[in-house]
C-alpha cells in the first residue's frame, strides 16, 4: 500500500506539466507573473540552470565541483524543507500515534488556500501568508476532532486506512476546486535574486531557508520552554501520566494537529511560490516518509536531520547519475535506496528512542 | 452536632468523625472492563488536613480506589458504577482526571511515574501544569528546599535513584499545590532508611503546607505512624478502620500487617471472616 501510493506519486510528479502556464485553460491567473520553467521541486531549477552552464563551458572538471557546490545548497535548501514537513509529521506520531499519510495534502491545501487569497482578493502577501496559518490551524484542529478523535482506541489499521482515504480526499477536492494545472503565485520580491558567496541564489530560496530555520527554532524553544510544549512531551511519554498531570490530552492531540498542518502550509507556501501551486506538492509528503524514518519515528531532531539527508542525497545522487552513472531518475529513488539499507542495519533509525530503563 | 457530644462523658469519636470531610468516598463499586468487579461497596471520609492511611494485601484494590478517586479510572477501561464520591462538598465521579487536578486532587501514581526522558526540572514545571498564577519560581525553590538532591540532578530524571525519582514525583504532585495528595506506596522499593526519610517529609508536608494525605502502604506500620486515622480493606472492602493507635494495636493488625503478634498463627481464611464478622454484623 504505502509503496504503491510511493510510487504511483513518483509518476504523477513526472508527468506533471509542471508549472507550464501555457498549459492553463483558466485566466484566473493571467495577471500573475509566468516564470518560465518551474518544475515539480525546488531542486531541479537549479539543477536545469546549471547543466546549461555546464554546457556552455564545456563540462571541465572545476565546472563539475561547482554543479556539485550548487547541488549541495540546493539538498540544504530542500532539505531543510523536508526536515520541516518531517517535524510536522513526527509531532502528530508522538503526540497521538497516528501515522498521517496526508501530510502531503496540508502542503497542498496550505499553498491553494494562499494562492487563492492572494489572486481573489489581492492582499499582500504577509497577510495572505497570515490568514493561512489561521486556517490551517482551524483545519487541523476540526480534522482532529470530526475525523480523528473517534478513531481513538480503534486499531492502528484503520486509523492509517483513514489518514490515506484523507489524503486521497483532498486530494481530489484541490484538483476539483482549483484544476490540475500547477499555477504560479504572484512575485513576492522585487529583486529575483541575490548573490551569496558568488553564488546567485533566488530570493524565494534564502527566504525558504529563513523560514525552514526559523521554524525549527520554534520548534526547538516550544518544546523546551513552553507550558504547552511540555505537556505535549509528557503526553508524548506517557498518557495516563500526562492526564494525572492535569493535562488534557484531548487539547494536546488536537493542538498537535493544528501545528502540524499549519507548519506544513508554511512550507507548501513557500514551495508553492517557487515552483507554483499544483498536486505535485503532496509529494512532499511521500518524501517525509524516508526522512522521518532515517531519523527515528518519534524524533524532532531525527526529523530535521533525516530531511537534510533526504534533500541531500537527492541531490548528490542526482550529480553522480548526470556526471557518471546515466541511470536515471536517482533524484526520486535514491533516498529510499538508502533508507533500505540504513533499515537493515538501524531498525530504529538513526535517532529512534532508547528508553531509560531503572528499575 | 459537635456541639451536643460530652467530650469528657463518652470517648473521643474517631477523627473522621470529628472534621468535615474533604473528601467522601460513599459505597463505591469499580468495575474494570465492564466485566471486572474489583471494589465492592467502599466507603471512606478523609477529613481536612489529616493523613489518612489505606492499607491493605496485594490484590485488594487500594490503587483502584485512589484511581477511582482522581478519576484515572477512566483512561483504565474501569469505571464507578456505583456510588458516589465528594471532594469539598460536589460530586467529582465521572469526572475527567485532568478537571479533577484543577479541582485540587493529584495523585502520586505507584512506581513514581516520573518523565524519565525530561530533567528534573522540566517534570517540576509539568507539576504546576494547571496553575494560573506566577509564584511556580518560588515553588520549585520550595520544592528544592525540602529536597536539596533533587536541585543538585541536572541530568535527565530517568537516570535518578529510586529514592530520588520518588522525592521529584512527590515535589512534582507540590508543584500543583493540591489540596489533596492521593500517595500509592511511596516507600515501594526503597531502603529503610530512605523510607524513613520519605515518611518525614510526608508528614512535613502535611504540617507546613496543610495538604490533605491520603496515603496507600504496604508498610504498614510506617503508615500507622504518619498517619492519623486508617482505613484496612480486602478484596475490594473495608474491613477494619480505626485510629492510627487503635489499628496500631489491634491483634489482627499486628499479626498480618505489622509482622509478629500472637503465639499461634491462626489461619488467614479463619481470620477473614472473624474480621468481616466483626465489621459487618
Ligand atoms: N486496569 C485493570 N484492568 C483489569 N483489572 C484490573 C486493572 N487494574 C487492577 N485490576 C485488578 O483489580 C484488583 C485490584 O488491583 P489494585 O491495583 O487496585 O490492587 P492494589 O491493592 O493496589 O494492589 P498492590 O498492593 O499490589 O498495588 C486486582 O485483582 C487487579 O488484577
Ligand atoms: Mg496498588
Amino acid at each position: 500500500m504505502v509503496f504503491a501510493s510511493i510510487r504511483s506519486s513518483v509518476r504523477r510528479s513526472g508527468q506533471f506539466p509542471a508549472g507550464d502556464p501555457d498549459h492553463t485553460p483558466y485566466d484566473r491567473i493571467l495577471r500573475t507573473t509566468a516564470r518560465g520553467d518551474s518544475v515539480a521541486t525546488a531542486g531541479i531549477r537549479i539543477q536545469k540552470q546549471s547543466q546549461e552552464q555546464e554546457r556552455g563551458l564545456g563540462g571541465n572538471l572545476a565546472m563539475n565541483w561547482n554543479l556539485l557546490f550548487q547541488l549541495v545548497v540546493n539538498g540544504i535548501i530542500v532539505g531543510a524543507l523536508y526536515g520541516v514537513v518531517a517535524m510536522s509529521f513526527v509531532l502528530i506520531y508522538k503526540a497521538s500515534q497516528v501515522v498521517n499519510f496526508a501530510q502531503g495534502e496540508f502542503l497542498l491545501i496550505g499553498a491553494w488556500a494562499c494562492w487563492w487569497l492572494l489572486t481573489t482578493y489581492q492582499i499582500p502577501f504577509v497577510w495572505g501568508f497570515l490568514i493561512t496559518l489561521a486556517f490551517m490551524m482551524t483545519f487541523g484542529v476540526i480534522l482532529q476532532i470530526v475525523v480523528l478523535r473517534p478513531m481513538i482506541g480503534e486499531p492502528i489499521i484503520s486509523v492509517i486506512m483513514v489518514t490515506i482515504g484523507l489524503s486521497i480526499f483532498f486530494q481530489a477536492l484541490m484538483k476539483w476546486m482549483f484544476g490540475v494545472f500547477a499555477k504560479p503565485f504572484p512575485p513576492i520580491f522585487e529583486t529575483q535574486s541575490v548573490s551569496v558567496f558568488g553564488l546567485q541564489v533566488q530570493s524565494v530560496y534564502l527566504m525558504s531557508l529563513g523560514i525552514s530555520l526559523f521554524i525549527m527554532a520554534g520548534f526547538g524553544w516550544f518544546f523546551k520552554y513552553s507550558k504547552m510544549g511540555l505537556a505535549m512531551r509528557a503526553t508524548a511519554f506517557d498518557q495516563q501520566v500526562a492526564q494525572s498531570l492535569g493535562i488534557s490530552v484531548r487539547t494536546v492531540f488536537a493542538l498537535s494537529w493544528a501545528i502540524s498542518a499549519m507548519v506544513s502550509s508554511v512550507a507548501g507556501v513557500v514551495v508553492g511560490t517557487v515552483n507554483g501551486v499544483s498536486s505535485a506538492l503532496s509529494f512532499f509528503g511521500i518524501k517525509v516518509f524516508p526522512a522521518v524514518i532515517l531519523g527515528g519515528l518519534d524524533s524532532i531532531l531525527g526529523a530535521v536531520i533525516g530531511g537534510l539527508i533526504v534533500g541531500l542525497l537527492e541531490n548528490v545522487a542526482h550529480f553522480f547519475d548526470s556526471q557518471f552513472l546515466n541511470w536515471g531518475n536517482m533524484y526520486e529513488i535514491a533516498p529510499f535506496y538508502v533508507l533500505i539499507v540504513i533499515l537493515m542495519i538501524k531498525p530504529y533509525g538513526l535517532f529512534g528512542t532508547k528508553t531509560i530503563e531503572r528499575v | 452536632m459537635t456541639a451536643a457530644i460530652d467530650v469528657n462523658a463518652v470517648p473521643a469519636p474517631p477523627v473522621a468523625a470529628r472534621k468535615p470531610a474533604l473528601l467522601s468516598v460513599n459505597n463505591i463499586e469499580v468495575v474494570y472492563n465492564d466485566v471486572i468487579l474489583v471494589l465492592r461497596g467502599l466507603s471512606l471520609q478523609v477529613p481536612e488536613g489529616e493523613i489518612v492511611a489505606l492499607l491493605g494485601a496485594n490484590g485488594a484494590g487500594k490503587s483502584t480506589t485512589l484511581k477511582a478517586i482522581s478519576g484515572l479510572l477512566k483512561t483504565e477501561d474501569g469505571a464507578v458504577t456505583r456510588g458516589d464520591i465528594s471532594f469539598a462538598g460536589e460530586k467529582i465521579n465521572g469526572i475527567d482526571p485532568d478537571k479533577i487536578v484543577r479541582r485540587g486532587i493529584f495523585q502520586v501514581m505507584e512506581g513514581r511515574r516520573i518523565i524519565s526522558d525530561m530533567t528534573c526540572l522540566e517534570n517540576l514545571r509539568l507539576g504546576a501544569f494547571t496553575r494560573r498564577d506566577n509564584n511556580v519560581r518560588q515553588d520549585i525553590e520550595m520544592v528544592y528546599d525540602y529536597f536539596p538532591r533533587l536541585k543538585e540532578r541536572t541530568g535527565l530524571a530517568g537516570y535518578l535513584s529510586g529514592g530520588e525519582q520518588q522525592m521529584l514525583a512527590i515535589g512534582r504532585a507540590l508543584m500543583a499545590r493540591p489540596k489533596l495528595i492521593l500517595m500509592d506506596e511511596p516507600s515501594m522499593g526503597l531502603s529503610p532508611l530512605l523510607v524513613k526519610e520519605v515518611f518525614a517529609i510526608i508528614r512535613q508536608i502535611n504540617r507546613d503546607l496543610g495538604v490533605t494525605i491520603l496515603l496507600v502502604e504496604q508498610n504498614a506500620r510506617m503508615a500507622l505512624q504518619a498517619a492519623s486515622y486508617g482505613y484496612i480493606m480486602e478484596s475490594g472492602k473495608v474491613v477494619l478502620d480505626g485510629t492510627a493507635e487503635e489499628l496500631a494495636n489491634n491483634e489482627d493488625v499486628k499479626e498480618f500487617y505489622l509482622g509478629g503478634g500472637g503465639e499461634e498463627r491462626r489461619s488467614f481464611k479463619n481470620l477473614k471472616s472473624y474480621k468481616r464478622r466483626k465489621r459487618w454484623l
